[in-house]
């Protein structure tokens, strides 16, 4: 092997990374900010005692489950994004936030199984009603358990957000494509690129670990 | 107050109450009592609709708790619950646990309702406790920041299932104590209870049930020196002999 490492491309082309970056940070935040409501109104679905609603639940799960993400988002961004002038930023946002949502909802389905029935019957037997129970209740201990594998799903999410540069969204991934295609520095443009998404996904489970570990005084 | 009618329940095949007829007039504590799976649990349950009946009706203030009409979230915001196993919330402190239905459910003002339930929780013993989260107290304090939860609603009836029975036994006469001095109140009450000394010296009246039937009610002086039905005697025979 003779390949010379020069770091140069990325120095000079850091503003492009920088754009691309803010760009893959900007996806995944939404996409994620997304797929938590998503992910606990089809979690909550799929337990409700009402047959279509859990049924519809399941099905998004199963669906989802059975796409490749791949498939899904150039789907979205070719039928939806054609018909109602969705971008392709957005095509991947919503791609994105569909596809996680059916795995958070899974994970918050098994977090409110997971809290005790007594729990429900207290909060029930002081006058509250049901959605009140959720709310104050039943999903803030639940959410607190799935703390680690919600906290996988995100980093998943980031990771998965770099296939948005099949539609033609210019993140941080597709920079290094483009870089590599005019400069051929292959090794330090994916070597960088490698550390930058390890970077984020390690910052964001620190955060989730130190929200864990405030909470576990509590058990 | 409370006015249980030819209520049945079963669940599934099983029939676990049948016929049951009891009337707990206001500001009597009724005691209930029996063996392992006669249904003291169930019926108890029935009474703020925690459960669901096949047969009869049971009212509290003439309202009928199984009414499709009537507004349970109402109902039971009057009636406070105790459980064996505490059930409080694990990620609320102590005070937390006391206010959060005041607050949530009557829209009671929060700096009020805060005032209010460290009043409670200090009559209580737990004046210390107020920012203890349930996992820090011992099983006794638990109890009884669960008693004070289920007073800061202002209950017309308080209902208790077998509230001592998961506690230490240095623990039991703290608890005991607080439902004492609730009883001396005039609060209506039902306690399921496995505590004959207790059941004896506050209780109005015994309700010994077995196999999911009222087989006696009486005073407790009645009831222990002079039980009526052999189901009776056989079980005061077992539970005073140890
Ligand atoms: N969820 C349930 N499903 C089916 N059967 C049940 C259920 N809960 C209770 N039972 C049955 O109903 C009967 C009455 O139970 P219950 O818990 O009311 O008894 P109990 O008098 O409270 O007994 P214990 O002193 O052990 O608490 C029992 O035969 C029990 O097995
Ligand atoms: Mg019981």
């Amino acid at each position: 092997m003779n390949y010379q490492m020069d770091w140069s491309v990325i120095t000079d082309n850091f503003d492009i990374f920088m754009e691309g970056l803010l760009v893959t940070l900007k996806i995944s935040a939404l996409s994620l900010a997304i797929s938590i409501p998503i992910g606990i109104i089809a979690g909550l679905c799929r337990i409700s005692r009402n047959r279509v609603l859990s049924f519809l639940a399941a099905s998004y799960v199963e669906v989802i489950r059975g796409i490749p993400l791949l498939v899904l988002l150039l789907w979205i961004f070719f039928v939806l994004g054609k018909f109602m002038k969705l971008g392709s930023f957005w095509s991947a946002v919503i791609g994105l936030a569909v596809f996680s949502g059916a795995f958070v909802a899974e994970i918050v389905r098994a977090g409110i199984q997971s809290v005790p029935r007594g729990q429900m019957e207290a909060a029930r037997s002081s006058g509250m009603n049901y959605f009140q129970a959720m709310k104050l209740i039943i999903l803030p201990q639940a959410l607190r358990k799935v703390l680690p594998p919600l906290a996988s799903q995100f980093i998943i999410l980031i990771k998965d957000s770099s296939l948005a540069s099949v539609i033609a969204v210019v993140d941080l991934s597709l920079v290094g494509h483009n870089l590599v295609a005019t400069t051929f520095r292959v090794l330090e443009v994916w070597t960088f690129i490698a550390a930058v998404y390890f970077v984020i996904t390690f910052s964001l489970s620190q955060i989730i670990r130190y929200f864990e570990r405030k909470y576990r005084v509590l058990e | 107050m409370i006015s249980i009618r030819n209520v049945s329940k079963s669940y599934g095949q099983v029939k676990v109450l049948h016929d049951i007829d009891l009337e707990i007039p206001q500001s009597q504590v009724f005691a209930l009592i029996g063996p392992s799976g006669a249904g003291k649990s169930t019926l108890i349950r029935t009474i703020n609709a925690l459960e669901d009946i096949q047969e009869g009706e049971i009212l509290i203030d003439g309202v009928s708790v199984h009414d499709k009409k009537t507004d349970i979230n109402k109902l039971r915001a009057n009636i406070g619950f105790v459980f064996q196993s505490f059930n409080l919330y694990p990620h609320l402190t102590a005070l937390e646990n006391v206010t959060i239905a005041p607050v949530n459910v009557k829209n009671a003002n929060k700096k009020e309702a805060e005032e209010k339930g460290k009043e409670l929780l200090a009559s209580l013993g737990l004046g210390d406790k107020f920012a203890s989260y349930p996992g820090q107290l011992s099983g006794g304090q638990q109890q009884r920041v669960a008693i004070a939860r289920a007073l800061a609603m202002d209950p017309k009836v308080m209902l208790f299932d077998e509230p001592t029975s998961a506690l230490d036994p240095e623990m039991v006469k703290e608890v005991l104590d607080a439902i004492r001095k609730l009883a001396a109140t005039g609060m209506t009450m039902a306690v399921v209870t496995h505590e004959m000394g207790f059941a004896k010296e506050i209780c109005n009246q015994i309700v010994f049930m077995a196999e999911g039937k009222i087989v006696e009610v009486a005073e407790p002086k009645e009831f222990f020196s002079n039980p009526k039905t052999d189901r009776a005697q056989d079980f005061l025979a077992k539970v005073l002999n140890h």
